[in-house]
């Protein structure tokens, strides 16, 4: 027999959620909250979520189980009190500077605020006088904005499990913090940007450098070039009313043209520069004996993780630089214009930034733009979008192959480097290019594939919870795999921390990750050439420029070490 | 901190369990040996216990028992609980802090002689205003017979 209750006179079937604001969502109430998300631990700090029952007993809706026969109201004269209150007080301890903030618009503090009519504060306010912390270069934090929900910290310990964020200090003193309140950028931080996309007003944000990219494309005498990472363009439709997942690539060349970019290019081919030297030292090391498994290494925050929390294991580490890296490298290898020569990336992530300065790649990207600052930069230039024509990137790197586009999702680089590794391992051409078991948003796949008298078992994983997991499994000698992907913000690069924000009500209502996911692997499906070693582009390159893959000149252009964190 | 002797630690380790539960009983060790948490013990604990430093600074600063800076070699406490409160224990702490060149923030001389605190009830209510010097109880104390017992301090050190 079917259980139910009844929210705000509406009779809700309960079908096994774990709480009662799940449940009211689904029958289309919307309980306010600030620390509720879906995918993190409940902490129930905030309580805006309280309803009040028959008896008139408040509780939380964020940690109180539905229960057959429940009658509660979830807006009410004394909870509409209590909110407000809440409400009041909340600001009286933010810095209320919305019209300079980066979250303007998308603050659920904001939101608020309005919706629940706040009009006056009666307390005073020094919040703003909190310094922020711009010493990372991947994020800013405020901590004058933040309003204690402990979503930034759930996030970076229970799925990320870096721990560079905790609670600190008690009752009106306490504070997110890193160990002995340093700077985040001195701290286990590995700049995914995770905090940021779960923080619901403006206390953690992307770093922004698009003042930078406007100044060089200014000026007359600098060439800016540019490159656009997979997941970006099935991240940016959305702010522009397109559905979510939806390809918008042709319409954001387009855009940057307008802006003033003078060639833009497609991460994409970079991708099929990784995978035709990843399979290679994949092959390389299963048949010569090198350390196995191979982890990939494209994710720059998954890199630094290892740097820190698995010297042991960076010899494992493909050591590919990443798509970005690469195309970076060939870009500016090969460019001979007159002009001083500026090279941008379009990335859907936050640690791009910090690997774009790391010393070994000696400033190929000058500059990383998340997905939001593009979306902001479209707008500042009064560009209508959706209404632009689609144009293509431009010549010698605008080819690319289904393997290519597929990266922004977790298992597609997987995916990509078995359709290229299986062909040259047999010789032969495979009949299907897809790989379905190393697909979806799961955290952990696995799969096992016979490759002629070879057995390859792999693994993919996205979030660093389960990268720890694997990486202690392999410490452990416990991991048969050969080759591992991993990718540190679930999911992939599709919900990298740069990408546009998503609202907390969004994430657990919607799939934004899968929609996402599924417009590259659309857009593969759709291409004539799905495997990197068809690139015509990349042959090109290596028949021209770089010799054979894995040779002397690709591994100076194409590969990289690393070195374990030091410690202080 | 190649010097630093983690010899309590690994006991304390070893006496209550390489967890994270222990974590807190660890501390205390720590902290009743070297009198305060010195920032050498954050590091090493996170990597024996497998948690984070930015967690065991927040347990740190949760609990006002543990002290981030070095305390002096006589801690006093001075009790303002309401017994001792009513009986006068402010001038007491007031003549100490005179005494020292301390103040509320100024917790510890710069010699690391002495650290005067204030706790909120020592549960010796009898003997108020009481005061404890390193967990030994001093009984209906007068600001005079406070500082008499800094200075007798002093003279023995």
């Amino acid at each position: 027999m079917s259980e139910y209750m009844i929210i705000d006179g509406i009779k809700a079937e309960i079908n096994g959620e774990k709480n009662i604001l799940e449940l009211a969502r689904k029958v289309g109430i919307e309980i306010p909250a600030f620390c509720y998300d879906p995918e993190l631990s409940i902490y129930g700090a905030c309580r805006m979520c309280m309803f009040e029952d028959e008896r008139g007993r408040l509780d939380a809706a964020c940690s109180c189980k539905p229960r057959d026969g429940m009658v509660i109201k979830t807006n009410t004269a004394k909870l509409r009190k209590y909110r407000k209150m809440i409400l009041e007080l909340l600001l009286a301890n933010h810095c209320r500077d919305c019209t300079t903030c980066h979250m303007s618009g998308k603050c659920r503090l904001q939101e608020f605020a309005y919706k629940f009519n706040i009009e006056g504060i009666r307390f005073p306010n020094n919040a703003c006088q909190i310094s922020s912390d711009s010493s990372s270069n991947s994020i800013i934090r405020a901590p004058g904005k933040c309003i204690l929900c402990g979503k930034c910290v759930r996030m970076c310990n229970e799925v990320q499990s870096v721990g560079a964020i905790d609670y600190a200090f008690r009752g009106s003193k306490m504070k997110i913090a890193t160990a002995f309140d340093g700077d985040i950028a001195n701290s286990p931080c590995v700049g995914c940007g995770q905090c940021a996309a779960v923080c619901p007003t403006g206390a953690i944000v992307i770093r922004d450098d698009a003042d930078l990219v406007w100044k060089a494309l200014g000026d007359d005498n600098v060439e800016v070039s540019v490159q656009i990472a997979p997941a970006v363009r099935v991240g940016l439709g959305t702010e522009f009313g397109f559905n979510e997942g939806e390809n918008v690539m042709g319409k954001l060349v387009t855009a940057l043209k307008e802006m003033g970019f003078d060639k833009v290019y497609d991460t994409n081919i970079g991708a099929d520069l990784t995978i035709m030297e990843e399979s290679n030292e994949l092959i390389h090391r299963i048949k010569k004996g090198g350390k196995l498994p191979m982890f990939t290494s494209c994710c720059p925050a998954w890199i630094r993780f290892a740097e820190d929390k698995y010297p042991d294991l960076l010899d494992n580490i493909s050591t590919c630089k990443s798509p970005m890296q690469m195309l970076a490298a060939t870009v500016k290898a090969l460019y001979k214009g007159e002009k001083k020569h500026v090279h941008v990336a379009i990335m859907p992530c936050s640690a791009k930034k910090d690997e774009a300065k790391r010393e070994k790649f000696n400033g190929d990207v000058d500059f990383v733009l998340s997905t939001q600052e593009v979306v902001r930069m479209i707008r500042e230039h009064g560009i209508h979008f959706a209404q632009l024509q689609e144009s293509l990137p431009d010549v010698p790197f605008k080819e690319y192959t289904g393997a290519g586009v597929i990266f922004g999702a977790s298992g597609g680089v997987m995916e990509a480097a078995l359709r290229t590794a299986v062909e040259t391992i047999t010789g032969e051409k495979l009949g299907s290019v897809e790989f379905k078991e190393v697909r979806g948003m799961e955290g952990v796949k696995e799969a096992e594939y016979n490759v002629k008298d070879l057995k390859v078992k792999v693994a993919v994983v996205s979030g660093l919870k389960n990268a720890r997991d694997i990486c202690d499994k392999v410490r452990a000698g416990e991991a048969d795999y050969q080759f591992i992907e991993i990718m540190s913000c679930p999911g992939g690069c599709v919900n990298g921390g740069g990408q546009p924000f998503v609202d907390a009500f969004t994430r657990s209502a919607m799939d934004y990750k899968g929609l996402r996911a599924k417009g590259l692997y659309n857009t593969d499906a759709n291409m004539s050439n799905r495997k990197s070693h068809d690139n015509m582009s990349v042959s090109y390159l290596y028949d021209n420029y770089f010799g054979e893959v894995g040779g002397h000149k690709a591994h100076e252009l194409l590969h990289t070490h690393y070195e374990p964190k030091k410690k202080n | 901190m190649s010097t630093f002797d983690y010899t309590v630690l690994d006991n304390a380790i070893e006496q209550f369990g390489n967890k994270e539960s222990s974590l807190i009983s660890i501390l205390q060790s720590a902290q009743e040996h070297y009198r305060y948490l010195p920032k050498e013990v954050f590091p090493y604990l996170a990597e024996k216990l497998g948690i984070s430093e930015a967690k065991i600074y927040g347990v740190a600063t949760f609990y006002e028992n543990f002290s981030l800076e070095q305390k002096g070699k006589y801690v006093i406490k001075v009790c303002d609980g309401t017994a001792c409160h009513v009986r006068h224990s402010v001038p007491i702490l007031e003549a100490l802090r005179k005494e020292l060149g301390l103040s509320e923030e100024k917790k510890t001389t710069d010699d690391l002689m002495f650290t005067v605190e204030t706790v909120a009830c020592l549960g010796a209510c009898s003997s108020a205003p009481a005061i404890t010097l390193n967990n030994e109880i001093y009984p209906t104390m007068t600001p005079e017979s406070a500082v008499a017992l800094i200075k007798s301090l002093k003279e023995n050190a």
